[in-house]
């Protein structure tokens, strides 16, 4: 695996690569720990594994640019810069969450940052980019759009939709398929007949990247690529990231569907200790400040669920408000 | 004053709207120059307004409908047109999951300014893929609003208030209405949502319906006059919100009441006006309410079929006398 930081690179970059992967890497075992302790309702879908995936897409991204998210979306928000109080008290069904408790973890959702939505259905979000990135150059405002989705959703027919549309219409998205090998229990090797998918784009004539993704610079590289394509008007890239669930698909799952040697093989290759090492090695950071940075994470996530468990839960009567918005008279 | 068709009215409508916001935009299959839609609802506006803001697309039902939920929720004001009503199936995961939940999962933090254009109904012979009616399945999404103009004044006004409500709006059309003709005023009018247009007023039966059964029941409630049987006619004009006050005052004054679409009857929305009915105004009935409905099959092709699937002013007075 090339750890070589390209020139292109700076070290303030690095480590804001290393923060965004450690703070959701620490964020979501925050979430499990409170799941296990059955202070979250539902089920979850945890992005722990592929950290590296969010951060490096988003350390690529201005503010204003937008994200659209997935039904496994803690990682997307956060590292697009969310709130991690809001999101907290969101999963725990709290009136001071981002969605007021409406929406829990598969609609983790933070408008004000740049988060379209995060969505239960999934490939549903897909269309949704296509409409998010013509508005942008409509609007002509240069922003773009990364649309992240899974291998599974890669088979839904909004792929070929929306994949097509952005193609004709040169729109300023970013197609990140997450492709950790897995949809639920079934592998992408039942489903897909290529072994990447990557190569779908390629009949759209969508430029197309495989990546690694456990590796937060790689896809940094990757999408900065991608982005100064989509900004400069030269339309839709995809960039498929290899990567793996460490834990099970949701609440329960323990994975047992997945064999021991490539199981053992993705979890020896820790995203939060891969970008560490680039980073350290590059001199951008020293051991010193690394763990400087993951205690200050630690610190601001402690916090996090400190509110969120504190926060109240919405009066029942507020599941009636925000169907509508109110019309002006 | 003018006299225009209704499809001459939307357009005049559409075209207004896009003239008074630049966020306006029209996208769908063959809107543009080639073709002007399907029932030519938006001929010339290519012309005058490009291709970028009058937008072909291709036959992506469930991405013309995402991308206007994208579009709308980043400041854009869509108006997408889904060719026939019976091809919304394919757009419904973005329709009743995506437009429609939006605001209400992600807590108010966004809202979802989109009109989806489409349209119903059936006469043409064109058999049980183009000719449905289902407005109902929308009724039952919360988070929709809907829109069922019958005439032309009343299409310019809505569709105009559709493209400026801040919510998903449903614009539901017709297909045997788009000729028909009314006095259209030149200039600028609204209309509000909820609120229904009396066309007949009369003391002895309220009919209540949509569309082409307006049409129909104003042609019954002209009929019977003559034999002296006084129908009163309420077009609710929207769905969603629904203006239960003219006609539970309508059902109070006359105490009978008959309802009737051109929707398949189980589960049509005369049925939820029904329950409406009897849960508000149930003690001023003076008879059973009545509706009249389609059968519960799919449209049938055939023109003797088809004429017997769709109700037709025979089948309304008889269901007006039956209660008196
Ligand atoms: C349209 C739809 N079908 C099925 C489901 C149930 N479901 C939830 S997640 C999932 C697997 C998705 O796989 P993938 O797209 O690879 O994403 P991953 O979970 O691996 O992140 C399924 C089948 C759903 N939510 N939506
Ligand atoms: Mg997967």
């Amino acid at each position: 695996m090339a750890v070589e930081p390209k020139m292109t690179v700076d070290k303030k970059k690095l480590v804001d690569l290393y923060t965004r992967t450690l703070k959701i890497r620490l964020f979501e075992s925050k979430v499990w720990d409170l799941f296990g302790q059955n202070l979250i309702p539902g089920t979850l879908h945890l992005y722990l594994g592929q950290e590296a995936v969010a951060a490096g897409v988003t350390a690529a991204l201005k503010k204003t640019d937008w994200i659209q998210s997935t039904h496994r979306g803690h990682g997307h928000v956060i590292a697009k810069g969310a709130d991690m109080k809001r999101a907290m008290a969101e999963l725990l069904g709290k009136r001071t969450g981002s969605c007021k408790g409406k929406g829990g973890s598969m609609h983790i959702t933070q408008f004000d940052v740049g988060v379209l939505g995060a969505t239960g259905v999934v490939a549903s979000g897909l269309p949704i980019a296509v409409g998010a990135a013509l508005s942008c150059k409509m609007r002509g405002t240069k922003d773009v759009v990364a649309c992240f989705f899974g291998d599974g959703a890669s088979n839904n027919g909004t792929f070929g939709e929306s994949l097509n549309m952005s193609a004709i219409w040169k729109l300023p998205v970013i197609w990140v398929v997450e492709n950790n090998l897995y949809a639920m229990g079934t592998p992408i090797a039942w489903t897909c007949p290529s072994e990447n998918i990557a190569q779908r784009a390629d009949g759209y004539c969508i430029p197309n990247k495989i990546v690694d993704g456990n590796n937060a610079l790689e896809v940094y590289e990757a999408t900065v690529e991608a982005v100064e394509r989509a900004r400069n008007g030269g339309g839709p890239t995809l960039i498929e990231c290899k990567t793996y669930r460490m834990k099970g698909h949701s609440r329960f799952d323990p994975a047992k569907y997945r064999p021991k040697e490539e199981a053992e093989y993705w979890l020896s290759r820790d995203p939060v200790e891969i970008i560490r090492k680039i980073a350290i090695e590059a001199g951008a950071l020293t051991e010193k400040e690394a763990d400087k940075i993951r205690k200050k994470l630690e610190k601001e996530v402690e916090e996090a669920a400190k509110f969120a468990i504190e926060s109240e839960y919405p009066a029942p009567e507020e599941a009636l408000e925000d169907v509508f918005m109110e019309v002006d008279a | 004053m003018p006299v225009m068709t209704y499809r001459e009215a939307l357009r005049q409508g559409l075209r207004e709207e896009m003239l008074r916001d630049e966020r306006v935009f029209i996208m769908g299959e063959d809107v543009g120059k080639n073709w002007g839609g399907a029932f030519k609802v938006t001929k010339g506006l290519a012309e005058e307004f490009g291709d970028e803001r009058v937008r072909d697309t291709p036959i992506s039902e469930n991405t013309i409908a995402g991308a206007a939920v994208g579009a709308a929720i980043t400041g854009m004001r869509p108006v997408a047109e889904i060719m026939f009503g019976d091809l919304i199936t394919l757009a419904m995961d973005q329709v009743c999951n995506q437009a429609a939940k939006m605001r209400y999962m992600f807590g108010g933090q966004t809202s979802v300014p989109l009109v989806i254009r489409t349209v119903f109904g059936g006469g043409k012979n064109i058999a049980s893929h183009h000719s449905q009616s289902l407005e109902a399945w929308f009724m039952h999404t919360p988070g929709l609003k809907i829109a069922v103009p019958a005439f032309a004044y009343d299409v310019k006004g809505l569709i105009k208030t559709a493209i400026r409500d801040p919510n998903p709006v449903m614009f539901f059309e017709h297909k045997l209405v788009y000729d028909k003709k009314e006095e259209v005023p030149d200039e600028e009018y609204l209309i509000p949502f909820g609120e229904a247009r009396v066309h007949r007023e009369g003391d002895d039966v309220t009919v209540w319906g949509t569309f082409l059964m307006v049409h129909k029941a104003i042609a019954v409630a002209d009929q019977l006059a003559k034999e002296g049987i006084s129908v009163e006619v309420i077009d609710p004009r929207t769905l969603v919100p629904l203006d239960k006050k003219t006609l539970l005052e309508s059902v109070k004054k006359t105490g009978r009441l008959v309802l009737v679409t051109e929707e398949t009857k189980t589960g049509a929305t005369t049925a939820e006006i029904a329950a409406i009915v009897q849960e508000e105004a149930f003690d001023w009935l003076d008879a059973p309410i009545v509706r009249v409905n389609a059968p519960d099959t799919p449209v049938p092709f055939s023109p003797t079929l088809e004429q017997f699937f769709i109700p037709d002013e025979k089948r309304i007075a008889k269901a007006v006398k039956s209660i008196l």
